[in-house]
């Protein structure tokens, strides 16, 4: 990958997500304390942090699998609250890659892609599979598409995960540790796919430890511990001169390798 | 902070939530209302009078086995036919219980044996016990083996003083002789008792300083059989024996376990003593052999490593899917109104019933029975299960 | 390119030493690998040669095959008694109304023959098209058994449910049981893992009640106070009043078998559903559901290997099912006194089915293992 996509600079839009004032507990433990953020229409922020920092709860707040307590979190103007409506239309506007790709074992690849078209979209089938055969071209897996997740490779589950969210057509891409569970010769592949979805524009929250990803790909990166926001820069300032000692010390531990 | 924003109460999961419990609730109750309306309409229609009023009635019929109630025909009433039955269910439940266990674990162990015909005597007995109806088994032993093959009385087979025959099993039971001797004697096995227990806390005191261990186990079980016969005998025997006596029909005197009692807890254990040995081995199958891999690269010995790394870990996952095969086993032994043993189902809700045609009352009454045992069985399995989750963290 | 660059060989196979190998080895490392273990070997040899040929000379060599008379059997005492079987045959396994009407026994015969054709290929792994096989033999085939077996139509002969009887009967009771049990156990155990606390509540009292009392206080139950529950009018016979009672005891216990594979569905499958933007309802039907019930299939046939053994409570309710038929069978005065002969058939039939049954959970089981674990 030559590319550097900074260079290119697309134009950033609108706020997209706005984040105000977020707490969550889990029971008494204060998981996310404070946490303000905005985020522009293709812009892609990358979160790192020690885990049980909360950056995974962050995301997984802004569409909703995990309830905040105090707060506020406007997607696509759309106000995240009780109201089953507002959660479904921020759903089908955020999609979501998890850690362990949670592919549906009984369903095949193609089956995968299309069941939320046809039953959230309600789309006809036919049409449902012929975009769902579009994505999985564009992850490079149209041959896969009869198989059953338990016959691909890790990287090839991830890649289907990617696809399957991308049919929905989400204005949102967020990524849980997309590649901790991967085997080391597979993470490229997966990454090879984000790069090329940051390319196009996509508006991408990452919480990941692929610092490489990270200085190639984001806009901005976020570091996060305790459950609060420590430090947020551009990646070029954030890894060479990193303002918080705390940011410091992490990036010596996960960078000393 | 949060913005307070009205949401339609159809979107509100929490509205949607309470109004779908309301609906259940209501329904429920309304169905149970119903159900209740019913039946009293149909008791009153067909002149049913229901109440308890029917408890202190006397019973006319007889019981033949209660070992510890009395019960005298023509005296005893309804209420304590009930109990009686009660009492017979926890009694054959007991016995099974035991027997079972015991067995259980002796196929269980032997289905792992390295010796293969044994291992596969084990799998046939295992197979052949669970996959037949209990209440086939039970008629098969007890109308088509015992009754007709066992003798009469008096050709009764004799194991000591046991005697068994068509009638049931009779033994001598043991009767206090000399009560001022017997409360000596149970006073000096309490006292050796708490010794053994002080001996036994020392000896790992000092294993623990030491590192020097005793065969307490042993000693404890030698010095306790010895000594109380020792005692016994200073005290004078203050125990005699009631041993059964042909009269002129059958046995006089001792206890007596009658025939039905005997065929249900023979099929009882055999079909549940199945199903433990297969927990049994499916728990000691569940600790991995990393597990005892691990235990003999340490160095620990074969007995020490099933002493202390698979049998605790095994126990766990034994002893609750057993704890509920005693459930069952306890609940099973209401077939007996096959054979006609008198415990509660075929007692109360068998002969009691069709005196009385106290239908409501008395089906109630033996379910709130069994409910009980079995709620008393679940609060123990909870109770089991958090401690081991506490002390797996 | 260096010089001394080695060349990667692989060494020939060769066979293990002979002690390693064949059936002499085989029995010193399995029957005699220790002193204790040889101990136990000639022990249970002699105990088979005790025992076995004794039992194989009643029930195989000296017994009686053939013949309609109680007189054959009572010639050779020193055999089992086959032929009472043989002469009730059509009694034991349909009960009396064809047991009387041998040119009916066509129509259990028949309906065996197609539950067998659309069982058996379901069982097998690789067959095609299994939804509609299922759909067939759930909805289908009652309506067919009905059909068939009660009659009515088609100008085939009515047998009325109290004459049903033998394992025709056992086999309606616990199809019957299973069929309206499944449904009935599904809800109840999404209600059981249900977020509302009411919902939780009732199906847990459900589940629980009826899993507290044995099956017979149950049967007690719906056939001496059923008719009590319902306006008067409405009465059903002791078969259907059965089935009612063994309905509502099995799905309790479908409940628990089915709510075991719901829990065992990791919980990401309902957070990748919801993200997608699935409601309950559609993450349930497609997601939970297809997963959890393949997951609790093995626990379900056990609960109907349990609710088919115990089928054979109705027997003390009065009804003729396998073991009671067989039972009545031996005591009947032409027959009177063959009544081992009796309990072993009718108990052979029930194993038969149920080890089957138990073999198949275990191989499905071992199967869902080793696929969660690829």
């Amino acid at each position: 990958m030559t590319i550097d996509i900074q260079a290119n600079s697309i134009e950033l839009g609108e706020t997209i997500i706005k984040i105000d004032g977020l707490n969550k507990w889990y029971g008494q433990f204060h998981v996310l304390k404070d946490i303000n953020l905005d985020v522009k229409r293709g812009e892609r922020i990358v979160i790192c942090g020690p885990s049980g920092s909360g950056k995974s709860t962050l995301i997984r707040c802004i569409n909703r699998l995990e309830v905040h307590q105090e707060g506020s979190i406007v997607v696509d103007g759309i106000l995240l609250t009780e109201d089953t409506k507002h959660i479904n239309d921020v759903r089908r506007e955020v999609g979501m890659v998890f850690q362990h790709f949670n592919l549906f074992p009984h369903l095949t690849v193609l089956e995968n892609c299309t069941l939320a078209l046809i039953w959230v979209r309600k789309m006809p089938k036919k049409e449902a599979e012929e975009i769902a055969m579009r994505y999985l071209e564009r992850v490079k897996i149209p041959e896969q598409s009869q198989k059953y997740p338990g016959q691909l490779s890790g990287g090839q589950q991830q890649r289907v995960a990617i696809a399957r969210s991308l049919c929905m057509n989400p204005r949102v891409m967020l990524f849980d540790e997309p590649t901790s569970a991967l085997d080391p010769e597979m993470i490229s592949e997966v990454l090879d796919v984000m790069v090329g979805l940051a390319e196009d524009g996509m508006t991408m929250l990452c919480v990941t430890h692929e610092m490489g990803f990270a200085r190639k790909v984001a806009n901005r990166v976020i570091f996060m511990d305790e459950g609060q926001i420590v430090e947020q820069n551009e990646p070029e300032a954030f890894f060479n001169h990193p303002q918080n000692d705390r940011t410091r010390l992490f990036l010596s531990q996960i960078l000393q390798h | 902070m949060t913005d307070r924003v009205r949401i339609p109460l159809h979107r509100d999961p929490k509205a949607r939530a309470i109004a779908i419990q309301l609906i259940a609730l209501s329904l429920v109750v309304y169905g149970a209302y119903s159900l209740f309306q019913t039946t009293v309409g149909n008791l009153v229609a067909r002149g049913i009078q229901t109440g308890t009023s029917f408890f202190d009635e006397v019973a006319p019929f007889n019981i033949g086995f209660s070992p510890l109630l009395d019960f005298k025909l023509g005296e005893s009433t309804y209420i304590e036919v009930f109990f009686i039955g009660i009492q017979n269910t926890i009694l054959v439940s007991i016995l099974g219980i035991v027997a079972a266990t015991v067995l259980g674990f002796i196929v269980g162990v032997v289905r792992l044996s390295p010796n293969w015909l044994a291992s596969k005597v084990a799998l046939c007995y295992i197979e052949i016990f669970r996959n037949v109806p209990l209440l086939l088994q039970i008629m098969f032993w007890n109308f088509a083996i015992f009754l007709p093959s066992l003798p009469a009385p008096k050709n009764s087979i004799e194991i000591g003083s046991f005697y068994l025959n068509a009638r049931g099993l009779h033994m001598p039971t043991p009767i206090i002789d000399n009560s001022s001797g017997f409360i000596l004697w149970a006073l000096t096995l309490a006292l050796l008792t708490f010794g053994l227990f002080i001996f036994a806390r020392r000896a790992k005191v000092r294993f623990e300083e030491t590192g020097r261990r005793l065969p307490v186990f042993s000693i404890n079980f030698f010095a306790f059989v010895f000594c109380g016969f020792i005692f016994y005998k200073i005290c004078g025997s203050p125990l005699a024996f009631d041993i059964p006596e042909l009269g002129r029909f059958n046995f006089k005197g001792g206890g007596q376990l009658p025939l039905p009692l005997f065929s249900l807890w023979f099929a009882l254990t055999v079909y549940t003593a199945a199903f433990i040995a297969e927990n049994v081995r499916a728990g000691i199958q569940s600790v991995s052999h990393g597990q005892t891999e691990a235990s003999h690269a340490l160095g620990m010995s074969r007995r020490d490593t099933v002493r202390l790394v698979v049998i605790p870990q095994a126990l766990r996952v034994i002893i609750p899917p057993t704890i509920s095969q005693f459930l069952n086993l306890t609940k099973n032994s209401s077939l007996a109104v096959a054979v006609g043993f008198e415990e509660i189902v075929a007692v109360w809700a068998g002969i009691s019933l069709n005196q009385t045609g106290q239908a409501l009352i008395i089906i109630a009454m033996t379910i709130a029975v069994y409910e009980c045992l079995s709620l008393l069985t679940s609060a123990f399995l909870n109770w089991y299960n958090r401690r081991i989750q506490l002390s797996e963290l | 390119m260096i010089d001394d660059l080695k060349t990667f060989t692989t060494l020939p196979d060769r066979a293990p030493p002979g002690s390693e190998i064949g059936l002499i080895a085989w029995i010193r490392q399995n029957l005699f690998g220790s002193a204790g273990s040889s101990i136990t070997t000639l022990i249970l040899v002699f105990l088979f040669l005790m025992y076995l040929p004794p039992f194989v000379e009643w029930a195989l060599i000296n017994a009686n095959w053939v013949g309609n008379e109680r007189s054959i059997c009572d010639a050779n005492k020193a055999g089992a008694c086959w032929a009472f079987i043989g002469v009730r045959m059509d009694q034991i396994l349909f009960g009396l109304y064809f047991g009387a009407n041998p040119d009916q026994v066509w129509r259990p015969v028949t309906i065996f023959i197609i539950f067998f054709t659309l069982l058996i290929p379901l069982m097998i792994d690789k067959t095609p098209r299994k939804d509609i096989l299922g759909i067939l033999l759930l909805l289908v085939f009652p309506a067919l058994f009905y059909v068939l077996i009660y009659g009515g139509v088609f100008g085939i002969p009515v047998a009325d449910t109290t004459q049903w009887g033998g394992f025709l009967l056992t086999f309606a009771l616990a199809f019957i049981g299973i069929l309206f049990a499944l449904p009935i156990g599904i809800l109840l155990a999404l209600g059981r893992r249900s977020e509302m606390p009411v919902i939780r509540a009732i199906c847990v009292t459900y589940i629980e009640f009826w899993r507290g009392t044995p099956l017979i206080t149950i049967l007690f139950m719906a056939s001496v106070m059923l008719p009590l529950f319902f306006p008067a009018g409405v009465d059903f016979d002791k078969v259907v009043r059965a089935m009612i009672g063994i309905t509502l005891f099995q799905s309790a216990y479908t409940a628990e078998a089915v709510r075991g594979g719901l829990s065992a569905i990791p919980k990401g499958q309902y957070e990748a559903a919801m993200a997608l933007g699935l409601g309950y309802w559609k993450r349930t039907i497609f997601i939970i559901l297809p997963q959890g019930l393949k997951i609790s299939i093995p626990a379900i046939v056990n609960t109907f290997i349990a609710l088919f053994k115990d089928t054979s409570l109705v027997s003390i309710i009065g009804l003729l099912d396998l073991l009671n038929m067989a039972q009545t069978a031996s005591r009947s005065l032409e027959w009177n006194g063959y009544d081992i002969e009796g309990y072993l058939f009718a108990g052979f039939i029930f194993w038969m089915f149920c080890f089957g049954m138990s073999r198949y959970s275990q191989n499905l089981e071992r199967k869902l293992d080793t696929d969660r674990r690829n």
